[in-house]
C-alpha cells in the first residue's frame, strides 16, 4: 500500500482502484480517535470485506468513502457520483410502494420517470421482488426489505458498493440466502464492493479479500486473500479451507480485542 | 347470521367436544376485526356510558330540585331538554332549526381557522426546523400564543380586528395553532437519521428533503397536532361567538341569549349540545382522515387494516 498516484487520478481505466483509502484517519472532534492510518484499495470486480469487533471505526470507513463524513487526515479517492450505499436498515420510506421506493435514487438525481421506471424493473428482476411492486414496506420481511433497498441502490449502477453491515439484522437463514444472491448480482455487475460486517463467515463467503480491523482506534491488522473463485455455491461454507481461513481470522479478532 | 355468530358456535362446539383443545383453538377463529358484529360490540361499552351519564343526570336534578319549575330553570332532565330544546325540529323561530341557523357561521369559522392554522402552523414549524437559530427565535412566541389569556384581551382584539368574522378567525386560530406547530415541528425533527443520510448520499437540495423526506415522515404527528387543534377551534369559535357578535351570530351567541333567561334553559342545553356535537364529529372526521392517510404504512394505523 504504498502507491503514490495523485489524488486526482480518478478517471478509472480498467485497473485503477475505484476507492483508495491513503494512510487515511479519522479523529472526532470530540477527540475520539476512530481510524487510524488505514491503507487499502478496492478494484473493479473487487469484494473486499473489513471486519472487525464493534465500535472499531468499521461504518466510519464508509460514511468517509461517501462524503458522509469529512476524514481529518490521509487520503480518500473515490468518485462520489457513482456510490451505491446500503445502509445497516433497509432505510426505506415507510410511505412509500416497494416500486416507488426503487425509483427513489433515480428520482432524486433527475432521471426522467419513464427512464427510473425501466430501471426500477430490472432492479426489481434482479433482487427477485417481481410481484411485490405494490405493497408498502410494513408487508416486507426483514430479508425483503434489504432487497429493497438493494434494488434502489442498483438503479443507478454505481461503480462501488458500500456495504455498512447490511444484513446484520437478519436471521441466519436470510442471511444466508442473501449472501447468495448478492454474489450471483456481484459476478453479474461487476462493481467494486466495500462491506462491513462482524461475520467472519459471512465476509470470508462474499469476498475475494478481507481485512481485519482492531479496537479503536481502528487499524488494519490482517489482510486475506480469498482463495475460492468467483462461484461460490451455498456449500463452500462446509469446506475445510473455509473453516480455516475463519479460524485465522478469528485468531487476530481475539489479538484485536486484548 | 353474522360471521361472529357462526365463529361463536363454532367455538362452543369445539369447547364441547374437546375442552382441552378449546383453550387454543379460540384465538385461530377470532373473526376479523371489521366484522358487523365487531363493530356493533365496540358500540356497547361507550353506549353503557352514555346510560350512566344519562342516569346521573337524571337522578342529580331529582334529588336536587324540589319543584318541577325550579328544576326546569337550572338543571331540567333530559327528555326537557328533547322536548322544551330541541322540539319542535323544523320551526322557524323555536327549537332544532334555529340552533341549525346558528350552527352555521360557527362551523363556518371553525373550518375556516382550522384550515388558516393547518396552512400556517406546518409553515411556521418548517421555518422553525431550518435551524436551531430559528426554533430559539420562534419557539417562545408560540408558547405564548397559547399561554395569552384571550378573554382578557377582547377589548384590544375588537380594536385591532373588528366585531365580526375576521377577530373570531383570529380567537380561532390563536387557539388551534399551538398544537400543529408543536407537532409538527416534532415531526420534523424526528425524521430518522439514515434516511437523511439517503437523502444526502444524493446530494438533493433544502427543498427536495423537505418535500419528500421531512414533510412526510412529519405527517403523522401532524395529523395528532391537527386532530387537537380541530377540538380547539371548535371551541374557539364558540367563544369567539359570546364576546363578538357582530355579522353572521353563531351558536355561542344563541347560547349567551338563552343563558340570560331561566326560562330557556331548556334551550341553552340544546345549543350546547349540539355544539359540542359538532366538535365531536370534527374530531372523529379528523381521524378518519388520518387512518385514511397513513393507513397503508404507520404502525398507528396497524389495527385500521
Amino acid at each position: 500500500m504504498t502507491d503514490t498516484a495523485t489524488a486526482s487520478d480518478v478517471s478509472g481505466t480498467a485497473t485503477s482502484p475505484r476507492l483508495r483509502f491513503e494512510h487515511l484517519s479519522m479523529v472526532f472532534p470530540d477527540g475520539t480517535h476512530a481510524i487510524d492510518d488505514v491503507s487499502f484499495t478496492v478494484d473493479p470486480g473487487e469484494f473486499v470485506t473489513v471486519v472487525g469487533p464493534s465500535g472499531c471505526g468499521k461504518s466510519t470507513l464508509l460514511r468517509i468513502a461517501s462524503g458522509l463524513t469529512e476524514h481529518t487526515g490521509g487520503v480518500c479517492d473515490v468518485n462520489r457520483d457513482s456510490i451505491g450505499y446500503v445502509f445497516q436498515d433497509a432505510t426505506l420510506l415507510p410511505w412509500r410502494t416497494v416500486q416507488h421506493n426503487v425509483e427513489l435514487n433515480a428520482e432524486l438525481q433527475g432521471i426522467s420517470k419513464a427512464e427510473r421506471k425501466r430501471r426500477a424493473a430490472e432492479a426489481i428482476e434482479l433482487v427477485n421482488l417481481i410481484g411485490h411492486e405494490d405493497k408498502y414496506p410494513k408487508q416486507l420481511s426483514g430479508g425483503m426489505k434489504m432487497r429493497c433497498s438493494l434494488a434502489r441502490s442498483l438503479v443507478l449502477n454505481p461503480e462501488v458498493f458500500l456495504f455498512d453491515e447490511p444484513f446484520g439484522a437478519l436471521d441466519e437463514i436470510s442471511r444466508e440466502r442473501l449472501n447468495d444472491e448478492l454474489i450471483s448480482l456481484f459476478n453479474s455487475e461487476k462493481f467494486a464492493a466495500l462491506f462491513i460486517t462482524h461475520s467472519i463467515a459471512e465476509a470470508v463467503f462474499l469476498s475475494t479479500r478481507v481485512l481485519v480491523m482492531s479496537a479503536r482506534p481502528g487499524r488494519i491488522i490482517g489482510d486475506y486473500a480469498i482463495p475460492f473463485g468467483s462461484e461460490r455455491p451455498h456449500d463452500i461454507r462446509f469446506e475445510p479451507a473455509f473453516a480455516e481461513i475463519c479460524g485465522r481470522i478469528n485468531d487476530d479478532l481475539k489479538d484485536a480485542h486484548s | 347470521m353474522t360471521a361472529l355468530d357462526d365463529t361463536r358456535r363454532e367455538v362452543a362446539r369445539v369447547a364441547e367436544a374437546t375442552p382441552s383443545a378449546a383453550a387454543a383453538s379460540v384465538p385461530v377463529m377470532q373473526p376479523r376485526r371489521s366484522s358487523a358484529g365487531h363493530r356493533i360490540r365496540n358500540l356497547i361499552p361507550p353506549l353503557i356510558t352514555f346510560g350512566v351519564f344519562i342516569l346521573v343526570w337524571y337522578l342529580y336534578s331529582w334529588s336536587r330540585f324540589d319543584n318541577a319549575a325550579q328544576r326546569r330553570n337550572a338543571l331540567p332532565y333530559p327528555h326537557t331538554v328533547i322536548t322544551d330544546g330541541f322540539f319542535p325540529l323544523w320551526d322557524d323561530t323555536n327549537g332544532f332549526r334555529p340552533i341549525l341557523g346558528y350552527m352555521w357561521p360557527t362551523m363556518k369559522v371553525t373550518l375556516i381557522g382550522l384550515a388558516i392554522s393547518i396552512v400556517l402552523g406546518v409553515s411556521i414549524a418548517v421555518v422553525m426546523n431550518l435551524s436551531r437559530g430559528m426554533e430559539r427565535a420562534l419557539f417562545p412566541y408560540a408558547v405564548i400564543l397559547q399561554t395569552v389569556p384571550i378573554l382578557a384581551i377582547t377589548p384590544l382584539l375588537t380594536q385591532l380586528f373588528g366585531d365580526e368574522i375576521g377577530v373570531r378567525l383570529v380567537v380561532v386560530v390563536l387557539i388551534a395553532i399551538f398544537p400543529v406547530i408543536t407537532n409538527t415541528l416534532f415531526g420534523l425533527q424526528s425524521t430518522d437519521r439514515l434516511h437523511h443520510d439517503l437523502f444526502t448520499l444524493n446530494h438533493v437540495s433544502r427543498w427536495t428533503r423537505l418535500r419528500k423526506l421531512e414533510l412526510p415522515s412529519a405527517l403523522p404527528a401532524t395529523m395528532a397536532g391537527i386532530r387537537i387543534a380541530s377540538g380547539g377551534a371548535v371551541i374557539g369559535a364558540i367563544v369567539a361567538d359570546f364576546f363578538f357578535n357582530q355579522g353572521e351570530k353563531g351558536i355561542g351567541y344563541y347560547i349567551r341569549n338563552k343563558q340570560q333567561r331561566a326560562a330557556n334553559r331548556p334551550e341553552m342545553f340544546a345549543g350546547t349540545i349540539t355544539a359540542s356535537m359538532f366538535g365531536v364529529v370534527m374530531f372523529l372526521i379528523v381521524g378518519a382522515i388520518t387512518a385514511r392517510a397513513i393507513r397503508n404504512w404507520h404502525e398507528s394505523a396497524a389495527k385500521q387494516t
